[in-house]
């Protein structure tokens, strides 16, 4: 007896796919990482003397437990920080206080003028980590616009637009990211 | 104007669902490829901070994670404490806990790991820096600091 045709009843399949939408909804979480990318540097060796740096070459940058900010002996403000910190990496009127610019050639770019400087970063056990983000945040912005800055002068987009990697290579010389975190220290306890 | 007049009949047709599954798997397939799988469950309240210069992970598979922040029962108290996979750890798990992520990876990749800091915004820096003691101990240079993204004020 030929068969009629029977269709498939597919009212139970939404609800069946709805089981399962609802289940990735709960197990999953969106893609969420994003962060700040650093180095850490390998640990003292303690035969070995740490490098002299002049004075002139150090931006001290102190966190306090109340997360107040101390640059180079006085208090400011966070949002003065990059502005702080561009002047330093920079130095743009070739100031005797603000490090020494060193011209080296580098390939891809010619002859510039890297700077000597160093952003030396020391927080308290009791600063909170959003302060230190905060902190963090500010100084690789100083860092990014300066190279943003280098990278349109010389190739004429953003350092991030950039597409060659012997360029990006290039202006991450030219600007380094020259934040060196100090030891830490307990001073103001937990 | 008879032409117009409703038949007999006043039942309203019943809609047809058939297309509805269509739907709904699209949402599943949209869902499945936007999302990654929870490995592991936080036992720890985690709102990280906010920053504007930020990066993206790049591999995902050479990501390990470190979770600190406040135990989610308020019986645990809240003292800042740090999870390793699935379980509170001390700061002296860390290098072994290093040790073992670089084991189940691949001898090629073992250098390339980055250890990725889910860090609470509210955590006091003195954990942080235990951890990050620990983490240059054991030759695990390459860290990232997990944040949200900021909306980037206008200069």
């Amino acid at each position: 007896m030929p068969q009629r045709n029977a269709e498939l009843n597919t009212a139970s399949m939404a609800d069946i796919s709805f089981l399962l939408l609802t289940f990735f909804l709960l197990t999953s979480s969106i893609n969420t990482d994003l962060g700040i990318t650093r180095k850490l540097p390998p640990p003292p060796d303690p035969t070995v003397k740490p490098p002299d740096v002049k004075e002139r070459n150090i931006l001290k940058v102190l966190v306090n437990k109340s997360d107040l900010l101390l640059v180079q002996g006085r208090p400011i403000d966070i949002v003065q920080l990059k502005e702080v910190a561009k002047e330093f990496l920079s130095n743009p009127a070739n100031r005797q206080d603000l490090p020494e610019m060193e011209e080296k050639t580098i390939e891809n770019l010619g002859t510039v003028k890297i700077s000597k400087g160093i952003i030396s970063l020391k927080n308290d056990r009791g600063t909170s980590y959003n302060m230190y983000i905060q902190v963090q945040n500010e100084l690789t912005s100083a860092v990014n616009e300066l190279r943003d800055e280098l990278s349109r002068q010389r190739y004429g987009v953003k350092f991030a637009d950039l597409t060659n990697a012997d360029f990006i290579d290039a202006i991450s010389k030219a600007v380094p990211v020259a934040i060196s975190e100090a030891e830490p220290e307990n001073i103001g306890g937990k | 104007m008879a032409r117009f007049k409703k038949k007999g009949s006043r039942t309203v047709p019943g809609i047809n669902t058939g297309s509805m599954s269509d739907i709904i798997f699209m949402f599943l397939f949209f869902f499945m490829v936007i999302t990654t799988i929870r490995e592991v469950t936080l036992q720890v309240k985690l709102t990280p901070p906010t920053a504007t210069e930020i990066q993206k992970l790049e591999k995902k598979s050479l990501v390990s994670y470190i979770y600190i922040g406040q135990p989610r029962k308020a019986a645990l108290g809240n003292e800042s404490r740090i999870q390793l996979n699935n379980a509170f750890a001390s700061v002296a798990d860390i290098q072994a806990f290093v040790q073992a992520e670089r084991a189940s990876r691949d001898e090629s990749d073992k250098n390339f790991i980055t250890t990725a800091l889910k860090v609470d915004m509210e955590t006091k820096m003195g954990v942080v820096s235990d951890v990050k003691q620990e983490l240059r101990k054991v030759g695990a240079f390459k860290i990232n600091y997990s944040t949200r993204k900021a909306v980037k004020k206008e200069s």
